[in-house]
């Protein structure tokens, strides 16, 4: 304060000058200074910014993910067409196909308009057949879930229930603002007819968005049907991987270093281990993919796409980050536990497993959080190991088929659906991401909090 | 599934060995723990280490080698005559294998008795259509040679697992059984079980070795073969990419290397400058409870996975340069994914990268040296730029040098942002592609292994590693040289 105070202060220029005022190359060298800092502060400021950039495009993109719009329906399953035979036998009841169910639906969406008396050239449009113009508005997965439900229970044949029928891909990009009037005009796929039926549907609350829990449990699907494409088994792909590299890299990470920082000699063969180590932790990425693709794959044939393959690459990823944190957390232990150990007699070993090891835990614990944490956003070695390019539509069944059965994992569903050509599925990438960093921040408190629960300061 | 039934009988043979080895002690002792040289439980211990660990290491190391073996002599069982011209033996073994799993899979699902498929020739059955029928498809139509080599492929196997489930339960047992008799009052089981457990953390330790090598040799190896198959010249000094799977590909890496250096340009440009003055600020200006704040929010950048900034560099960024250089307006951009989208992006990735370690080196010039140069009267940045820059300077160096072998290994943000066009071009509004980019597309498509075009992927994935191990090793030599000046 002082110093503006003075600076501004009128001074003519003296010979030898007072100390209170400030010259001009002080008040240069001053401004100087302040420029620095104000860099320093924008520096930071725009650090911050694409922090906060990049939230808030994952946020906005990602969050119509989560909804998902449908058609509430009163569907009549009609006995004649589903159980032509009339005898409520399962297997006859498998014998008709979806082609059978598509006209129930359409006759609910027109008893619909009728009811709420809607006025629509698609009033008109036929009910049976092999497609007709209502079928734009469904996706055309919904009614092989009819079906799914009927097999589920014949019971239900001859009733008439109550149903959300998914709406397709492109009505849903209606309802979320993805889609407009002028962008259809060049889609076959829907016309402004249809968005006119939508526009009433919505008024008389027919047309509804809810959430959507398929999308986070729901298989995967194929390029033609995005609304409903899910997360949940590539999640079992992640889950099944998670668990390779957690059995392996944390008893081999925790035995190289105890070895590292308690028994090694120092001598050519130490040496030569830790700067395979530190560089090890520097190699990129996609070299691991190569690795295991040339090895796992190609050398010892395992399975293309298994999540046991992606685990041991992962593994190998994440040995040198398990590595390094763990031996700072056997570092920090003080040399007076192992020395009173040693002094009551027990041996080195001893000394380490039963009073390092322990204090060294939560540290070693943290480290190994932030290596899966680390293994679970990566993508580029799952890419050469062949977990992209197919449609993860099937949950494994079984632990063994969980680790050898072909799947994908959330980074390369992301990616997968990246790479799509249809839009509806880039907001199914960012809703993947959502859920991959909630995972991921998840990962990270736990370990923030075990450290400040744990770790103890010598 | 006879291996995981393996690992089972071991396990409750170790359970068995760990019990029984711990009695057969304390018996030999008459009960009285005293008498016993180390603890009751390393004796059972020490069983189960020798039931174990010969075991476990057979088991690993056969099946290992099995495959090897069983694939070298099946490929001498098939006569030159098997193999059209077109094709290799690499892919006649191939399909060898692919037809032995579907006769497994026949077997399995009671399709076939297991002598009919041993048995079933081609002159009588339509094996294809067998297979079929199980779920097992098959390109082609299945040749007897092929079928006659698929045959002795399951017969070889099969022997093989016999006698390997023989030589690891023979060393389960054996080691049980050496164990136990060894166990007795006097025997020094603490001493064994610590020279045990010292080996096995020594190989863990060697676990880093290992994986070196294997990059290396599966590097080298198909790199070599790449070159048996394309001239080395041609692929350093080619200037055109132009991959064909159909053949007459040229494959140049100049232009992927362009592409590599060029984005790891822009992203440096963009992520040391802003870094590097994060750095200064919060080491030399920052209030504690500032830095409390913006250095973690800081590093938030460096935990989020790649594949995100790649989405963000595709579906926001390259967008958004659109609008400002796209046709619309300057009309130097054609699309959206351009070097400097993915520059850009990758230069925000590497902000906490560069920070954090130049934080580190800052804080690690002695206090002593900013009080002498205050003490004479310097403002604080003149401290910085004329006193701790240059003592750090090195340090900061390989900072960068490490930051640039990141952003030259990085693939996710070059793949779905940069392009996939390798072009010599200037101008940082085209879409090129990187060696990483490359390697990604070369290897995920349904290309065999044994074509240029698939292995050109790991003559790529070589330079890449050389070029990023050298600047990793240089950047840590300086790094460490600059550290021992102030320690």
């Amino acid at each position: 304060m002082t110093d503006t105070a003075l600076s501004s202060a009128p001074s003519a220029p003296r010979k030898g000058g007072s100390l209170l005022e400030l010259d001009a190359r002080t008040k240069r060298r001053n401004a100087a200074e302040a420029r620095f800092r104000i860099y320093g502060l924008a520096a930071i400021g725009v650090g911050l910014f694409f922090l906060v950039a990049l939230l808030y495009a994952i946020v906005t993109n990602g969050v119509g993910a989560f909804q998902q719009t449908s058609f509430e329906l009163r569907i009549d399953l009609r006995q004649e067409v589903l159980d032509p035979e009339g005898n409520g036998k399962i297997e006859d009841i498998q014998q008709v196909k979806t082609f059978a169910y598509a006209p129930l639906i359409r006759q609910a969406l027109l008893d619909e308009i009728a009811k709420h008396d809607i006025d629509t050239p698609l009033s008109e449009a036929k009910v049976t057949g092999f497609s007709s113009p209502l079928d734009k508005l469904f996706s055309s997965g919904a009614v092989g879930n009819l079906r799914d439900r009927v097999l589920a229970d014949p019971s239900l044949i001859g009733q008439t229930i109550d149903m959300r029928v998914l709406a397709s891909s492109r009505v849903d990009g209606y309802m979320k603002g993805r889609v407009s009037r002028e962008s259809i005009a060049r889609d076959k796929n829907l016309d402004a007819v249809h968005l006119d039926l939508v526009d009433a549907l919505i008024a008389d609350g027919v047309v509804t968005k809810s959430f959507n829990l398929a999308f986070i449990t729901g298989p995967d699907a194929s390029d033609a049907r995005p609304e409903q494409a899910g997360m949940g088994v590539s999640m079992l792909g992640s889950f099944f991987m998670m668990l390779v590299v957690l059995f392996l890299s944390l008893p081999i990470g925790v035995a190289a270093s105890i070895y590292l920082e308690e028994f090694a000699p120092q001598n050519r063969f130490t040496d030569l281990i830790e700067v395979n180590i530190s560089n090890l932790a520097a190699v990129p990425s996609i070299v691991f993919g190569i690795l295991g693709l040339a090895v796992f794959i190609q050398f010892v044939h395992l399975p293309q796409s298994a999540p046991l393959v992606g685990g041991l690459v992962l593994t190998l990823m994440t040995l040198p980050t398990i590595i390094i944190s763990t031996r700072a957390s056997l570092k920090s232990v003080p040399p007076s536990i192992r020395d009173a150990a040693l002094g009551v007699g027990a041996s080195k070993m001893q000394a380490v497993f039963h009073h390092v090891l322990p204090l060294a835990m939560p540290g070693i614990l943290t480290g190994t959080i932030i290596g899966l944490a680390q293994a679970l956003g990566e993508t580029a070695p799952l890419l050469l190991i062949g977990m992209v390019g197919y449609i993860a539509s099937n949950y494994p069944d079984g632990i063994a088929a969980g680790f050898l059965a072909p799947n994908s994992a959330m980074p390369a569903q992301i990616y997968e659906w990246a790479k799509r050509a249809d839009p509806a599925f880039y907001e199914r990438a960012w809703g993947g991401i959502i859920i991959l960093l909630v995972f991921l921040m998840t990962m990270n408190i736990i370990a923030i909090l075990l450290r400040r629960r744990f770790e103890r300061r010598w | 599934m006879p291996v995981l039934w393996l690992l089972l009988i071991l396990l409750v043979l170790a359970i068995a060995g760990y019990l029984l080895g711990r009695n057969r002690a304390l018996a030999s002792a008459g009960g009285d723990i005293r008498g016993l040289h180390s603890l009751p439980s390393y004796y059972g211990t020490n069983v189960v280490v020798l039931t174990l660990v010969p075991a476990l290491a057979i088991l690993g190391l056969w099946l290992l080698v099995q495959p090897m073996v069983v694939d070298a002599r099946v490929s001498s069982l098939l006569p030159d005559t098997a193999i059209s011209d077109s094709s290799t033996r690499g892919l006649v073994m191939s399909d060898v294998r692919r037809v032995a799993n579907g006769l497994d899979e026949a077997v399995a699902q009671g399709a076939m008795t297991r002598d009919q498929a041993a048995s079933i020739r081609t002159e009588f059955t339509d094996v294809r259509d067998r297979l079929g029928k199980v779920g097992v498809a098959l390109g082609s139509d299945v040749g007897p040679q092929v079928l006659r080599a698929a045959q002795s492929y399951r017969a070889l196997a099969a022997t093989g697992k016999l006698l390997m489930t023989v030589a690891v339960l023979a060393a389960a047992l054996g080691g049980f059984a050496l164990a136990l008799l060894r166990t007795d009052a006097e025997f020094r089981a603490r001493n064994a079980v610590e020279v045990a457990i010292r080996y096995i953390l020594i190989f863990a330790a060697t676990v880093a070795i290992l994986t070196t090598i294997g990059i290396v040799l599966s590097l080298i190896f198909n790199t070599i073969e790449f070159f048996r198959l394309y001239p080395a010249t041609d692929f350093f000094f080619g200037t055109t990419w132009s991959p064909s799977f159909g053949g007459g590909s040229q494959l140049g890496i100049l232009p992927l290397l362009w592409g590599t250096f060029y984005i790891s340009l822009i992203a440096l440009a963009v992520a040391v400058p802003i870094g590097l003055f994060a750095a200064i600020y919060l080491s030399e200006y920052a209030t504690p409870h500032f830095r409390a704040f913006a250095k973690p929010m800081l590093e938030v950048l460096a935990g989020i996975p790649t594949i995100v900034y790649g989405l963000f560099a595709l579906l926001t960024v390259g967008p958004l340069l659109m609008k400002v250089f796209g046709s619309g307006s300057l009309g130097w951009m054609q699309a959206g994914t351009a070097v400097m989208t993915a520059g850009l992006v990758m230069g925000i990735m590497l902000i906490p990268f560069v920070s954090s370690l130049s934080d580190d080196i800052i804080n690690a010039v002695p206090q002593a040296m900013r009080d002498g140069s205050l003490g004479l009267g310097a403002t604080r940045s003149e401290t910085v730029k004329q006193v701790v820059l240059p003592a750090a300077l090195p340090g900061i160096v390989g900072a960068i040098l490490l930051a640039a072998s990141r952003a030259i290994g990085e693939t996710m943000i070059v793949v779905l942002g940069a392009g996939a066009a390798a072009k010599l071009s200037l101008n940082p509004f085209d879409a090129m592609t990187t060696v990483t980019a490359k390697i990604v597309s070369q290897l995920t498509g349904d290309a065999d292994f044994a074509s240029p075009e698939a292995l050109v992927a790991f003559a790529l994935g070589m330079t890449l590693f050389v070029i990023t191990l050298g600047l990793n090793v240089f950047a840590l030599y300086i790094v460490r040289k600059y550290r021992e000046q102030y320690e």
